[in-house]
């Protein structure tokens, strides 16, 4: 019975994902890569709303997951594979894990709080809907000058500027990781008992 | 001129990614959960640097370095605020930050 559950909703998942894809592709007479950022990008927004609606904070996490994977298909499309290849190693493979570590570490044996939101849950809804409107309304006025579409960008010419224009905030943000590393482990580790 | 090729998509999904984030920072309970919020925003930001890279010409290589930097920073901040909120749950037991009233009392 769960698993036809599972499955419905896994149907309907997809129907949400491909429709704006398909509607691109069809009626609107968009290219291949029209649907792909119409289909990533519904699934981006998708996951991402589910990651601050879910009940279940493990489930959220893994929502989460699904948001960076959308996201780096989008910096794929854009042209810049490297970026792409830099959020899945460090948003899914670090920063996601290391999140679910600490919602395991976290979790209470009562279950989930009874209480998803706080209070001022409402004027946040309120308050982010027009900041969303607001951003939309400003770029669609904004006159971005003169614009061209680059399609992609070397690993090479971006190594060669990240190693030789910017080698000094290269390096401090090597100080900064080890800073925060140090810290961390500072600020977690269990305090000794006073005899 | 299709989706994938116009500026002004990639801002708007940029900026309906961020309005969710902020949303989720403002009206979540669990500590957790905002942390998740604080993640998508500057998932948010980058996509639109991204975006501004591949527009504007002078700024292609720049704007791939400044994201790479960005995640950088993401990484230490995720594992500065992870190691607080464990320390407080330590002390407090719950994940929940309405429940940490220590200095309103």
């Amino acid at each position: 019975m769960r698993a036809w559950l599972y499955l419905i909703a896994a149907g309907v998942a997809g129907a949400i994902i491909t429709t704006p894809a398909l509607l691109v592709l069809v009626f609107a007479g968009g290219s291949v890569d029209d649907a792909l950022f119409a289909a990533l990008g519904t699934l981006m927004l998708v996951s991402a709303l589910a990651v601050v609606t879910m009940r279940d904070i493990i489930r959220c996490g893994l929502a989460m997951i699904v948001s960076f994977l959308a996201l780096a298909g989008i910096y794929v499309i854009v042209g810049a594979p490297l970026v792409a290849a830099a959020q899945v190693i460090v948003y899914i493979g670090a920063i996601s894990v290391l999140i679910l570590f600490a919602i395991m570490l976290t979790q209470s044996k009562a279950g989930p709080a009874s209480l998803v939101f706080q209070t001022q849950a409402a004027p946040a809804a309120i308050a982010a809907i027009v900041l969303a409107v607001l951003i939309a309304l400003g770029v669609s006025a904004t006159d971005w000058g003169e614009l061209a579409r680059r399609t992609r960008l070397s690993t090479d010419a971006l190594a060669r500027v990240l190693f030789d224009e910017f080698v000094l905030p290269f390096e401090v943000v090597s100080v900064l990781l080890l800073a925060a590393v140090i810290g961390g482990v500072f600020i977690a580790k269990r305090e000794e008992e006073p005899d | 001129m299709g989706l994938a090729n116009s500026l002004d998509a990639y801002l708007v999904l940029s900026g309906g990614l961020f309005a969710i984030g902020t949303f989720g920072f403002l009206a979540r309970r669990n500590a957790i959960s905002m942390l998740m919020s604080i993640e998508l925003m500057l998932n948010a930001v980058n996509l639109a640097i991204i975006a501004f890279g591949a527009f504007i010409p002078d700024f292609a290589a720049d704007a791939s370095v400044i994201a790479l930097m960005v995640m950088a920073v993401a990484a230490a901040e995720a594992t500065v605020g992870l190691a607080i909120i464990i320390a407080i749950y330590r002390n407090r037991k719950t994940p929940l930050v309405d429940e940490y009233d220590a200095m309103r009392r």
